[in-house]
């Protein structure tokens, strides 16, 4: 509590206007820190404006969130924990990876799965067209055609 | 190839691609009549997270956890610039005649004196009202907007959430079975929810 306090106060201080939205506010001890930061929270949805990492957005709620996480990775947190911290709250959602596990298999797999259906009957449809149709002759028929390939071009009678 | 083949073989071509037309079509639109703006709470049958934070109306005295105990509770966020909670307003100062649930408030991102004037212009539908400007506690409970509602068994447990304004046909439709479901639950003795 005191610790969320004394962090606004420092946020008052840096957001000047605090009208825009801007990573200034938050003060790293390197650019490894800063980039950590801005990696965990690339990977963050705004729960409000969901189509926007918690990076992007202006929203409220993704200052809250900034703030939460900023303050638990000053406190030594590890990328993990910070978001194990935020899907125990929001749940899965909250990632814009979704987790795998079997609930999100269809997602994951689903597509591979389709690709691999839709090139089994592509494959075997390319085999069948290339031996040929089927043939749909009667017996008499067939033995006729068979005279006709046999006979050699440019007449009956005339031998090669 | 014998005739009766032949024949279900493209009955079969022709059946084939529409269901799978089918399913794709019904999976789209039960897809479209979801709400993507209901994210789902991963806090469902888990004890209610720990907090404590002063009474908007009386900050001398802290609403926590122990208020929940014994009793059927709804939880209710609230602010007094979200539109959608004025609006539901009316119905939970029909809720608060009730002598079976209580409705504990969760004063969220609010202004004391907005919230207050809310509170005295309107009426106050709630036992407590848990004042939580900073969001300090909000973010425990998984609160992304205005208003949303938790439904607090007697042992502390949350068994649902309703996102956005309670009104009757949510209230009929939605809660009050759960409300009379939780009813018929003796409070367990033995169950203290780890906090």
């Amino acid at each position: 509590m005191l610790k969320s306090l004394r962090l606004f106060a420092l946020l008052l201080v840096f957001s000047a206007a605090a009208s825009a939205f801007t990573l200034e506010e938050f003060q790293f001890d390197s650019p490894g820190q800063e980039a950590e930061f801005r990696e965990l929270i690339s990977k963050l949805r705004c729960l409000v404006c969901q189509n926007e990492s918690l990076e992007g957005s202006q929203a409220d709620l993704a200052q809250d969130l900034r703030e939460e996480v900023y303050g638990m990775m000053r406190e030594g947190k590890s990328k993990e924990e910070i978001l194990v911290f935020l899907t125990d709250r929001y749940g899965d959602f909250v990632l814009y990876d979704p987790p795998l596990k079997p609930s999100t298999y269809v997602l994951w797999f689903g597509p591979f799965v389709l690709i691999g259906i839709a090139a089994f009957f592509m494959v075997r449809s390319l085999v069948r067209s290339r031996a040929g149709p089927p043939s749909s002759l009667s017996e008499s028929e067939q033995e006729r055609l068979q005279q006709l390939l046999d006979t050699p071009p440019g007449g009956e009678d005339k031998p090669l | 190839m014998t005739e009766a083949t032949n024949k279900k073989s493209s009955t079969l071509r022709f059946l084939v691609p529409l269901i799978i037309f089918g399913a794709l079509a019904g999976l789209l639109l039960y897809g479209l009549g979801q709400d993507p703006r209901e994210v789902p709470s991963p806090l469902i049958g888990k004890a209610a997270p720990e907090f404590k934070l002063p009474d908007l109306l009386d900050p001398s005295r802290s609403v926590s956890n122990a208020d929940l105990d014994g009793k059927i509770s709804l939880v209710n966020v609230w602010a007094s610039w979200c539109g959608a909670c004025r609006a539901e307003h009316g119905m939970l100062m029909e809720l608060s005649r009730r002598k079976d649930i209580q409705l504990i408030g969760l004063n969220w991102k609010d202004d004391q004196a907005d919230a207050t004037q809310v509170i005295r212009m309107s009426g106050n539908p709630y036992q407590l009202i848990a004042f939580d400007p900073d969001n300090n506690s909000g973010i425990d409970w998984g609160v992304y907007g205005a208003p949303e509602t938790f439904v607090v068994d007697r042992n502390g447990i949350i068994r649902h959430k309703h996102i956005g304004p309670i009104d009757p046909e949510v209230w009929q439709q939605t809660l009050e079975p759960i409300i009379a479901k939780l009813q018929r639950e003796q409070p367990d003795p033995t169950s203290n929810p780890v906090r």
